[in-house]
């Protein structure tokens, strides 16, 4: 089995982290996969009803949406918070000179 | 992307996907919470990008087709003989195998979202994701087969099961003829990801 796999595991490096971050958070105890499972399936069928989702970023784009309404659902963020900090990042990239490393003030 | 042209430079770094800024909001509010580890979710994905995948199931059916006493531990009790092998962990908590005969053709789904077992094929492919084959796959599995290239005679039933978070489900293929004597690691080797999965039949032997 040296043949490599025919497609890469994740497309964007985001979907890596954020497949990551959900493990970690329900290995940590805070919610168990069932509970996920139920959320993230009700949301592929909520977006699935406009178009049909290929499965690829899509699918991921989905999966973002269902983990940040699910934590808020379990008081374990606020969506101000989400919002406040996203942007904060932004600012931090369009503020940081090209090549220099790129954090939150 | 390099930015060596005089005549093309940024005075700021790029501004990276709106889905990675939130991704990065959600991970840096839980950090600062500390009710996460980054180092754990580097862990996560380099397991799962470089440790994992199709080839472990594939030596779990190569074993299935080489020793008899496996082949029959495996389907009585899946779970415990894959984690034998040193297959177990996350998403694997519950797995059964389902053997392909002449009679039987079962196919996997997850209908609810992408439910898999993770320690024996991997991360699911796009396709398993889709809306089309997650619909599909239960209403019209031969016609779905038939566009993965598997043809089957009208004898040899359908069985189509749905994955859930509880219990996950993979497929025992027929060993190819031809194969009489080979190795683990020869016959592994013929293992496809689709035919663990139903919508492939493992490769011919040559």
């Amino acid at each position: 089995m040296s043949a490599p796999p025919p497609e890469p595991v994740f497309e964007e490096v985001w979907q890596g982290q954020l497949f990551a971050l959900t493990v970690h958070l329900n290995e940590s105890g805070y919610f168990s996969w069932s509970d996920w499972a139920k959320k993230f399936g009700t949301s592929l069928n909520k977006h699935g009803v406009d178009r049909a989702l290929n499965g690829g970023e899509d699918y991921f784009t989905v999966w973002l949406d269902a983990l940040e309404e699910f934590l808020i659902e379990i008081n374990m963020t606020g969506r101000k918070d989400l919002v406040l900090i996203k942007e904060a990042w932004k600012t931090a990239y369009l503020t940081t000179p090209h090549g220099a490393p790129i954090s939150l003030k | 992307m390099p930015h060596d042209s005089d005549d093309h430079t940024h005075a700021h770094s790029v501004l990276p996907s709106d889905a990675t800024l939130r991704v990065k909001a959600i991970e840096t509010l839980l950090i600062s919470k500390g009710l996460i580890d980054p180092a754990a979710l580097d862990a996560i994905v380099d397991t799962y990008q470089n440790k994992i995948g199709p080839k472990n199931g594939a030596m779990v059916v190569a074993r299935a087709w080489s020793d008899s006493a496996f082949y029959d531990t495996l389907f009585y009790d899946t779970t415990e003989t894959v984690a034998d092998m040193g297959f177990y962990g996350r998403q694997g908590e519950h797995i059964m195998a389902l053997q392909n005969t002449d009679e039987i053709h079962n196919i996997v789904v997850c209908t609810l979202c992408s439910c898999y077992p993770w320690p024996l094929l991997g991360i699911p492919p796009s396709w398993y994701k889709s809306d089309a084959y997650r619909a599909r796959a239960v209403r019209e599995p031969r016609k779905v087969l038939a566009e993965f290239g598997v043809t089957l005679p009208s004898e040899t039933s359908v069985r189509v099961w749905d994955s859930t978070a509880e219990l996950r489900y993979f497929v025992i293929p027929q060993r190819p003829k031809g194969t009489e004597g080979w190795s683990e690691k020869r016959l592994a080797a013929l293992v496809t990801r689709d035919s663990m999965i139903g919508t492939g039949f493992p490769k011919d032997a040559q």
